[in-house]
């Protein structure tokens, strides 16, 4: 019973494609886990968009959407019906394009966002035999489809012809492509353990339960430490608070989807949740287990769920943290990229180099820990020592 | 030749003329990644997974940034006024016709025309990686200290001079 749910979505595929002549099988496989990607992802777009409002609405004591629900009769779906809202909104406002833009550009860069960015989604193993694109070098495809989204920025920022949005579109490209470099740095501990750059092994890894917590890589120093450079890297690469100087809107107003209205802007929005979902997920193949239950007596939950609900985890803790962190200086994001977060990532790499050589127990907790803690600690002291970190003074307003 | 060549190679080829055609530098800097991007699908296509990947992730990823950035930091992505066309294109025509004929006739006449093919192999990541920790780890680290100082020099030219 447990594992007919477990594998419910694999076996409904199978059956479904063996109605079908043999001929048009393979085809109808392919477009058929296509279509659970986008249809998948796509409502959890929909649903996060809300979570994303209630959210910061009660962080901020507000009520945030509540009202909108189905038309014509009195039922509220607690504000759930916002996002069709919203969605027929965006589809028939005027799609406003500068006079000056550049056509062309200006109306690719949006698809040039998304596409990248939905096949990121196809690594992910989102269950038991459940990953759209199972490659060998899953890890790498990840990272060199998600780096085709900079260029869709940059695309977007210069063909508005706005200065506002080159700014905007500047910023993002120099804080994507410097925190790219520690997101791919923490990735090679793990491809190190496990010895390969494909996601469903580096799950498989972590199946086993040793003691009272799971083989989970962020439960070992290399892998918390691993963990939490990932998702502090991803935070900035999805350009989400506190590293969202790209879009921000006290100083360059939205950047660089500025000149964007309507549906296309909509595309970029659907974009950058697309990228959160893909970071969320990695994260989760990587650190977490993936679709592993976090207990042996829990392994009835299908796998599925416990995927999508460690993806979700971290959707929860972005919303978290853009509700109550304020947003970082330019200065103070490259600093912190090419000072701290790289010379950590290249450390990492060494206590994982240690872990795997050092035969188990104690002696090698001991080593691996001080080996990341002790320059964490040292180059934070070092780093805050310069930074004369005071009690705000207003020159101005007083 | 396969249906699917057929289609990347157009593609690529088309990009390519439109790198060079293309009066916005811009423009044809975003060609120029079209045409990168059909590269690595004709490494796909010829199962080379990891140089596929590693092409997209280097040269979609960050040469292309490079050159974008390169392009708008100097003439400001303006087009010019006058024709893309060189005054001497004639003269550029016999060269580069004079290049790729001396080449053509050296690849077709040296010793890899007459290998026999090898046999189709799967080469996967893992024995990439193992193939350049153990046999080719000596030009991987010289690439690796090439690299590093071609890094150390660019921060040097761009570190601000400290006044006298």
């Amino acid at each position: 019973m447990a594992d007919s749910l477990d594998q419910i979505f694999v076996l409904l595929k199978h059956w479904l494609v063996a109605l079908l002549p043999p001929a048009a099988q393979p085809l109808v496989a392919v477009v058929l886990s296509v279509v659970a990607i986008i249809s998948v992802f796509g409502a959890l777009f929909a649903i996060t968009t809300v979570f994303e409002r209630k959210g910061l609405a009660r962080i901020q004591n507000r009520y945030g959407p509540n009202r909108v629900g189905i038309p014509f009769t009195k039922i509220s779906l607690f504000g759930f019906g916002q996002p069709i809202a919203d969605g027929i909104k965006a589809l028939i406002k005027e799609d406003l394009v500068p006079r000056a833009a550049d056509q062309i550009v200006h109306y690719l860069a949006p698809i040039a966002m998304l596409v990248p960015l939905t096949l990121t989604l196809a690594v992910l193993p989102c269950g038991r035999n459940m990953t759209a694109l199972d490659l060998d070098a899953g890890l790498l495809y990840f990272f060199a489809v998600g780096a085709g989204a900079e260029l869709a920025v940059f695309m977007a920022g210069w063909s508005s012809r706005n200065k506002y949005s080159l700014f905007g579109a500047m910023r993002a490209i120099a804080q994507m492509i410097s925190y790219e470099v520690p997101l791919i740095l923490s990735t090679v501990a793990v491809v190190m353990i496990v010895g390969s750059l494909s996601p469903v092994k580096i799950v498989e890894a972590q199946a086993g339960y040793g003691g009272w917590l799971p083989d989970w890589f962020v439960f070992t120093p290399w892998g918390l430490a691993g963990f939490l450079i990932f998702i502090t890297a991803a935070t900035a690469e999805s350009n989400r608070s506190p590293f969202d100087l790209p879009e921000g809107e006290s100083e360059i107003v939205a950047g660089y989807f500025l000149e964007y209205s309507g549906f296309k802007f909509a595309i970029f929005f659907m974009a950058e949740y697309f990228g959160m979902f893909a970071a969320g997920g990695m994260a989760a193949t990587l650190f977490l287990g993936g679709y592993a239950a976090p207990a042996q007596w829990l392994n009835w939950i299908p796998s599925w769920v416990w995927f999508f609900a460690k993806t979700m985890g971290f959707i929860f803790f972005l919303i978290w943290i853009r509700g109550t962190l304020p947003r970082l200086r330019q200065d103070q994001l490259m600093n912190f990229a090419w000072k701290f977060m790289l010379p950590m990532a290249l450390i990492n790499i060494v206590a994982v180099a240690l872990w795997h050589f050092m035969t188990p127990g104690i002696p090698r907790w001991l080593v691996c820990s001080a080996v990341v803690v002790g320059p964490y600690l040292l180059m934070g002291h070092g780093l805050m020592q310069n930074q004369h970190v005071g009690k705000r003074v207003y020159r101005y307003a007083d | 030749m396969t249906i699917p060549f057929a289609i990347i190679a157009v593609l690529t080829i088309a990009a390519a003329v439109g790198a060079m055609m293309l009066r916005n530098l811009v423009h044809c800097s975003l060609a120029l990644v079209v045409a990168f991007v059909g590269l690595a699908a004709a490494y796909l296509q010829l199962d080379a997974q990891f140089v596929g990947f590693a092409q997209v992730l280097v040269y979609v990823g960050a040469v292309a940034i490079l050159i974008v950035f390169a392009v708008l930091l100097t003439r400001g992505g303006e087009a010019p006024e006058k024709s893309v066309f060189s005054s001497s294109w004639i003269w550029g025509t016999l060269v580069a016709a004079g290049v790729f004929g001396m080449l053509a006739w050296t690849i077709n006449n040296s010793f890899a025309s007459q290998r026999e093919p090898a046999e189709k192999v799967e080469a996967t990541v893992k024995q990439i990686g193992d193939a350049l920790m153990t046999k080719f780890v000596l030009p991987l680290e010289v690439i690796g200290l090439l690299l590093t100082a071609a890094l150390i020099g660019a921060v040097i030219i761009a570190m601000k001079e400290e006044k006298k």
